[in-house]
């Protein structure tokens, strides 16, 4: 009798203090949620068709791309009020040619509004010097370089008629952590705050990011596939990394 | 701090590994002369299944594209796992590298692999060799494949992690559990270090280790005769390998390698990044008059290393205390 009773006074607190919180639209601080995000892969605006479809680059080369890969890792959220999320083992690889790796879904994250996303395109310095992974890391996704230990960040491979290099082929192999040709570079982008992303336990909303695969060949430079038409890792490397830095991603809507 | 408490950690981890009743149970012994390591089991513990996975799979030449080729091809035990007699390694297909098999002991102090010091992990440092057309020419895919097909291996995976998964992850830890329990430090010149009774060297011995501290140890620094490193000992003028700078880019490090480790040197045969050398003797001569002046040759080398026939054998006297016949005999080792 006395034990039940003392039970009750202890429950009753907690079921108020929780129907508190549902009657306002705060959100709790302690329950989690999931979002995804889509990359909807594109070249200059059109879808990117591998194999088959021509396009341009900057400077009016004709180009097609057989191979689309890249990673996405370390993902955070911001609030408005400036307090950030850091989604754990947060690690994507993106591959145009398989549907089910262009929707990403993201667990356990708090629930709340964001007004802010960001991260790495590539993977993080240490883990490139780590030992064996599984998962996205896996070098089992030929991302992986096995004589100069480190992970290839973006990985474009097609063809083009300007291309010097035997069966006019394209070899962007974009990855090195180490000065001076480091790859690793942020993307990061404010989200309308009239619109910010909505994590609920009720609610699991979806980014739409649009990746423009041309991003590589302009920006900073123009890149010409008659003077670069491959490279693994080194100073051209960074080139291509400091053009697709701001230009590959743009996040076009949510769907909250 | 830190120091102290990765010490301790160390420390339990160690003592953990230890007892076992029944089989013997497989440790990874740090040597007293020897420093902490750089690779610690922290995140692959070590076991004795995990440890007879990783020797099972070093000795399987069912992994390479024609069947023929085991790491243990190349990493040979009686040669301190290099490859006896092969100036370069030799694969499937009789494809010959480019590069001289480095030996096999002692990796868990290594920051770095390779010659050239490409590799950062030695848990990743197989990768190379398993894709390389030159050497087992296949690739993962195929080898998760074959494993998963293949009896006792899914068994043998559920003994060693829990769970007949069987991942390149997998693979690559349990064959880090056994490379890099591979440790080398029971020669005579360690038990002379350690002060172990009834061990001295003798004379020439003695001579040939104040000569070799007096001429070599700036880079082949003890307790393991290399300062990791990467430097030209003017081998020739104009290097046909590229080296340390196919890695940094860097125009200083052409034609740099990785300062090798001297022990076992007495079966480690042929000598240097492309094994030109078979003989100590070879090695002596050209540090004594060889040396030529390529554009980045390490300056202690600039007028070579004169060496009478007397300091040369006596250099070679202590050079021999280097070896280690206890590890390249242990058949906890060996093929089974
Ligand atoms: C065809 C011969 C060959 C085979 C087979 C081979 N290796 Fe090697 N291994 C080499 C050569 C050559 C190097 C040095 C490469 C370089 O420096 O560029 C090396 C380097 C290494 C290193 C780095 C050693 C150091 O000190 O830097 C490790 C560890 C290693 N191999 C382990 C393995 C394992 C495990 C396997 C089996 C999966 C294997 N190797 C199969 C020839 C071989
Ligand atoms: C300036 C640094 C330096 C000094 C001093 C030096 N070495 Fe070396 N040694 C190297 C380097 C670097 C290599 C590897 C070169 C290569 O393969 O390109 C090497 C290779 C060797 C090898 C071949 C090892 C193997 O497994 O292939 C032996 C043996 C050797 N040195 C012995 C000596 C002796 C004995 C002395 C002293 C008389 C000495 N070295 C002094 C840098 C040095």
């Amino acid at each position: 009798m006395k034990l039940s009773q003392y039970f009750l006074a202890l429950l009753c607190p907690i079921i108020l203090l929780s129907s508190c919180k549902k009657s306002t639209d705060e959100v709790a601080a302690d329950t989690k949620s999931t979002f995804s995000i889509e990359f909807e892969n594109q070249v200059n605006g059109s879808p990117l068709v591998l194999n088959t479809t021509t396009y341009k680059n900057a400077k009016g080369e004709d180009f097609k791309i057989n191979v689309f890969k890249y990673y996405v890792s370390n993902i955070k959220l911001s609030k408005a009020d400036g307090t950030t999320y850091l989604i754990p083992e947060s690690y994507f690889l993106i591959d145009a040619s398989k549907a089910e790796l262009t929707n990403i879904t993201l667990k356990d994250v708090p629930t709340g509004n964001y007004t802010k996303i960001e991260y790495t395109i590539g993977v993080d310095y240490a883990r490139n010097f780590a030992g064996a992974q599984t998962g996205a890391l896996d070098p089992i996704n030929g991302m992986f370089w096995t004589w100069n230990s480190g992970y290839i960040f973006v990985k474009l491979e097609g063809t083009s008629p300007q291309s010097l290099a035997p069966g006019n082929t394209l070899t962007f192999h974009i990855g090195g952590v180490t000065d001076p040709n480091n790859t690793i570079r942020t993307f990061a982008t404010e989200i309308n705050a009239a619109n910010p992303l909505r994590i609920r336990t009720d609610g699991k909303p979806n980014m739409h990011f649009i990746v423009n695969a041309a991003a590589l060949f302009t920006g900073k430079t123009d890149v010409s596939f008659a003077t670069l038409n491959m490279t693994m890792g080194g100073a051209n490397s960074v080139i291509v990394a400091n053009n697709y830095a701001n230009g590959l991603f743009r996040l076009d809507h949510i769907h909250n | 701090m830190l120091f102290l408490s990765i010490a301790l950690m160390y420390a339990c981890s160690k003592n953990e590994d230890e007892v076992t009743p029944e089989e013997k149970k497989i440790t990874f012994s740090v040597p007293a002369n020897f420093p902490t390591p750089v690779y610690n089991f922290e995140d692959n513990k070590l076991s004795n299944a995990g440890f007879a996975l990783g020797k099972k799979l070093f000795y399987e030449a069912r992994l390479s594209a024609d069947k023929s080729v085991s790491c243990g091809s190349c990493h040979q035990q009686f040669a301190a796992f290099t490859q006896l007699d092969h100036k370069v390694s030799h694969g499937v297909n009789n494809c010959q590298g480019k590069r001289n098999t480095p030996p096999l002991f002692n990796l868990a102090w290594q920051k770095a692999f390779f010659w050239d010091g490409g590799v950062k992990n030695i848990e990743t440092s197989p990768l190379n060799a398993i894709t390389d057309a030159c050497e087992m020419g296949t690739d993962i895919q195929t080898i998760v494949a074959f494993l998963k097909n293949t009896a006792p291996y899914p068994d043998l995976f559920k003994q060693a992690f829990g769970s007949t998964e069987i991942n390149s992850q997998l693979i690559l830890k349990s064959i880090s559990q056994f490379t890099a329990v591979l440790v080398s430090g029971n020669s005579k010149y360690d038990k002379v270090m350690r002060k172990e009774s009834g061990v001295s060297f003798t004379s020439a011995e003695l001579a040939g280790y104040n000569l070799f501290k007096e001429k070599c140890t700036s880079c082949h620094a003890e307790p393991f005769f290399t300062d990791f490193s990467y430097r030209s000992n003017g081998l020739d003028l104009v290097s046909t390998d590229e080296g340390r700078s196919h890695i940094t880019g860097v125009a200083s490090d052409f034609g740099k390698f990785r300062v090798p480790t001297l022990r076992n040197i007495e079966y480690t045969s042929p000598y240097m990044h492309d094994g030109r050398f078979y003989s100590l003797d070879e090695v002596l001569e050209h540090y004594n008059s060889g040396v030529k002046a390529s554009a980045n040759l390490d300056v202690q080398l600039k007028n070579g290393i004169l060496l009478n026939t007397t300091e040369k054998e006596q250099i070679k006297a202590f050079l021999k205390t280097l070896t280690d016949n206890e590890f390249i005999k242990n058949t906890l080792y060996s093929e089974s």
